[in-house]
């Protein structure tokens, strides 16, 4: 059967300068180059995304995830391998990214229109079906500029779904606009689903893949690790999030985190409810340590981060286990990630950290929006 | 909105392959880039639009602006240096005209990539297209400059050689290509090396002066070269032919009676046949072909990094 992405063998390495020469006068006094390294953002990736086929694609950040994205869209150019593609595409990897802010909206439809690949004739008869999704109504004249964020990523939303492509990207770009016009997108995706169009979605919210895709592919530093089945490949990103303890801090490596683990054995917590974990550590370091612990939502974005004065504990040499607790976490449904790092109570250096130690999936169910659930009320008095 | 639209209706077995990999044939950039040819269309009608937008005379400016160039160098070469060439406004134009052009290309396309960087990092499309639409954008101000020139010649009572009219296409064509690839070229280098762009606003100046147009080839240039042999020189520079062509199209005439006191006859533009003329543009044309081939080949090779380096 013909595919509708043929990822085959992709690799693309980056490579960091430590300093940059992009000035004249530090090339020529520096002609070897800048120091630099290289950095293989993906290793000999390969999937395939059928017709008719939603796919996830998750990974933690730095995995890979956004390049692999890039590259099937043709921003970025693979190293090695190649992408194959059957039929139209249209990348919803940023919202409104093609537009002119000077000119109008309905100047604004048509040049994206054409980027994405469609003809004049094609887009002056979706030009309505656009107007109308994007819910701007007289507004399509005015230029781009006077736009509120809102009215922006509402009408390069109505552009990308409203071109029809064969094959739609998205990279967690779902949450955008008021409830009601998230409503309306997830409708459209939905209705591309049954369309048979091909989809294949970026997310780090294990919930969201869950819901929408019937394969997901994980990516871990650059490599496909697992492919298949939506649950089966959920449990390997959790594995992967579990078992890390590779981002320990080098210059100090007097500590490690080598697992947390919970006492139950599972990740999720019901909304407002106490998360309680155990953290293996492995230490050369005899003393007083803080532990500081800090949250970041399914956006990544830090939510909290414990103070240094807490969490004092005595660590010894050797093999030990630290019991961590979260008393109440207020947050809204969501998968949501933990980093410990183990500081030096005397100097504060930084003995031992680890991104993403533990993911705690908050279950439950809640109308609010933000992060948080806030205990709220009103009444006249 | 429950229409099939054709798409739907188009078996994956029959849609078109698209590859994206690390390297592109010649071809294949040249066949992407057609079927983008509407998406260069609207490049171009949104860089006229947005560059004149807020301007209360708006694109009336993409004329005035040269005219009142034109009367700049009219005064400082023909009024107060007093070169003695009559309708010297006639002459300048007919060079200037082909500078604009070049100007209005090579500086817009040097930065055109860095400038457009958002969407460069965000949405696929032939990077080609950013340079290209500056060369298409320097086109619609050229026509205009052409209606401007128009009027100037009906002031001053001068008709073009109407016979050598087609040899303007067979200039602007070179020019084209040759400005175009240089364009190009410069638009992926300033990515790496943004120097580029100041590199390029102080050279052009240079090349202004390089290229007859405040001076007459004929009277400045060729009698001290041609003796050594080295009039080939001056040819190395790509704008050259297209001004002596225009020139020889829109001025006419070859030898004039000067308006300095004593009359002398002055050569301004060099006694050629309209074969020589069709011969050099060929000349640029063909020049121009290979330089687009080598520039395509480091811009495809350039191009995959820019997403990166932006």
């Amino acid at each position: 059967m013909l595919n509708a992405i043929e990822v085959d063998e992709v690799s693309k390495t980056f490579r960091i300068h430590h300093e940059r020469h992009s000035s004249l006068k530090e090339r020529l006094l520096r002609p070897g180059g800048g120091s630099h390294s290289d950095f293989e953002a993906l290793r000999a990736v390969s999937f395939n995304v059928g017709p008719a086929e939603t796919v996830g694609i998750l990974g933690r950040n730095g995995s890979g995830k956004s390049t692999i994205l890039k590259t099937i869209c043709g921003v970025l150019q693979p190293s090695s391998g190649e992408v194959r593609l059957r039929g139209t595409l249209a990348a919803l990897l940023e919202l409104g990214a093609g537009f002119q802010p000077e000119l109008s909206g309905r100047d604004n439809i048509y040049l994206s229109g054409s980027m994405l690949g469609l003809s004049k004739r094609t887009i002056r008869g979706l030009f309505d079906e656009i107007v109308e999704f994007s819910e701007l109504g007289d507004f399509i004249d005015t230029p781009v500029k006077f736009y509120s964020s809102g009215m922006y990523v509402r009408l390069g939303f109505a552009v990308a779904v409203n071109v029809d492509p064969d094959i739609l990207v998205v990279d967690e770009v779902l949450a955008v606009g008021d409830e009601k016009f998230q409503a309306k997108c997830m409708a459209r995706i939905s209705r591309l689903q049954n369309d048979g169009r091909s989809i294949l979605l970026v997310s780090h919210s294990a919930a969201q893949v869950q819901t929408l895709c019937s394969r997901a592919v994980v990516l871990d530093h650059g490599s496909v690790i697992a492919d298949g089945a939506v649950g089966t490949s959920i449990d390997a990103f959790r594995s992967v999030l579990h078992a890390d303890t590779r981002e320990v801090d080098s210059a100090g490596p007097r500590a490690r985190v080598e697992a947390v683990t919970t006492e139950s054995g599972r990740c999720d917590v019901v909304m407002g409810g106490a998360w309680r974990g155990i953290a293996r550590v492995h230490s050369e370091f005899a003393g007083a340590v803080r532990v500081v612990a800090a949250i970041r939502s399914p956006r990544n974005e830090l939510l909290s981060a414990t103070p240094i004065s807490q969490g004092l504990v005595s660590l010894r040499p050797g093999v030990q286990d630290l019991s961590l607790q979260i008393a109440r976490l207020p947050f809204l449904p969501g998968t949501y990630t933990l980093s410990i790092s183990l500081r030096d109570a005397d100097s504060g250096d930084s003995v031992a950290h680890v991104e993403q130690a533990a993911i705690i999936e908050i279950t439950g169910e809640s109308s609010s929006d933000g992060v948080f659930e806030l205990d709220f009320d009103a009444k006249i008095l | 909105m429950s229409e099939v639209t054709p798409s739907s209706r188009r078996p994956i077995e029959d849609r078109p392959v698209r590859v994206v990999s690390a390297r592109l044939g010649f071809l294949q950039q040249i066949r992407s880039i057609w079927r983008s040819r509407e998406l260069l269309n609207y490049m171009v009608v949104s860089d006229v639009k947005v560059k004149y937008k807020e301007s209360a005379l708006g694109i009336v400016w993409s004329m005035v602006a040269p005219a009142l160039t034109l009367v700049i160098y009219y005064l400082v070469f023909g009024a107060l240096l007093k070169n003695g060439i009559p309708h010297f406004v006639i002459f300048l134009f007919s060079g200037l005209i082909v500078w604009n052009f070049v100007t209005n290309v090579v500086i817009p396309s040097t930065s055109v990539v860095v400038d457009r960087q958002a969407i460069v990092k965000k949405v696929a499309f032939p990077r080609e297209i950013l340079a290209l639409s500056t060369v298409g954008a320097g086109l619609v101000y050229f026509v205009m400059q052409l209606v401007v020139f128009a009027i100037f010649m009906a002031i001053f009572r001068t008709a073009p050689q109407w016979s050598l009219l087609w040899l303007v296409p067979v200039a602007l064509l070179g020019l084209v290509i040759i400005i175009g690839s240089i364009g190009l070229l410069l638009s992926a280098l300033n990515v790496f090396l943004r120097d580029i762009k100041h590199l390029v606003e102080v050279f052009m100046q240079l090349w202004f002066y390089l290229t007859p147009i405040v001076y007459s080839y004929s009277r400045q240039v060729e009698p001290s070269l041609v003796h050594h042999g080295l009039s080939w020189l001056y040819f190395l520079n790509p704008v050259a032919p297209a001004v002596l062509t225009f020139q020889r199209i829109f001025y006419v005439h070859e030898y004039v009676q000067a308006t300095t006191p004593g009359h002398a006859v002055l050569q301004v533009i060099p006694h050629w046949s309209t074969m020589h003329y069709l011969e050099m543009n060929l000349a640029v044309i063909g020049v121009g072909l290979v330089i687009f081939a080598v520039t395509m080949k480091i811009f495809g090779r350039l191009q995959g990094n820019f997403a990166q380096e932006l």
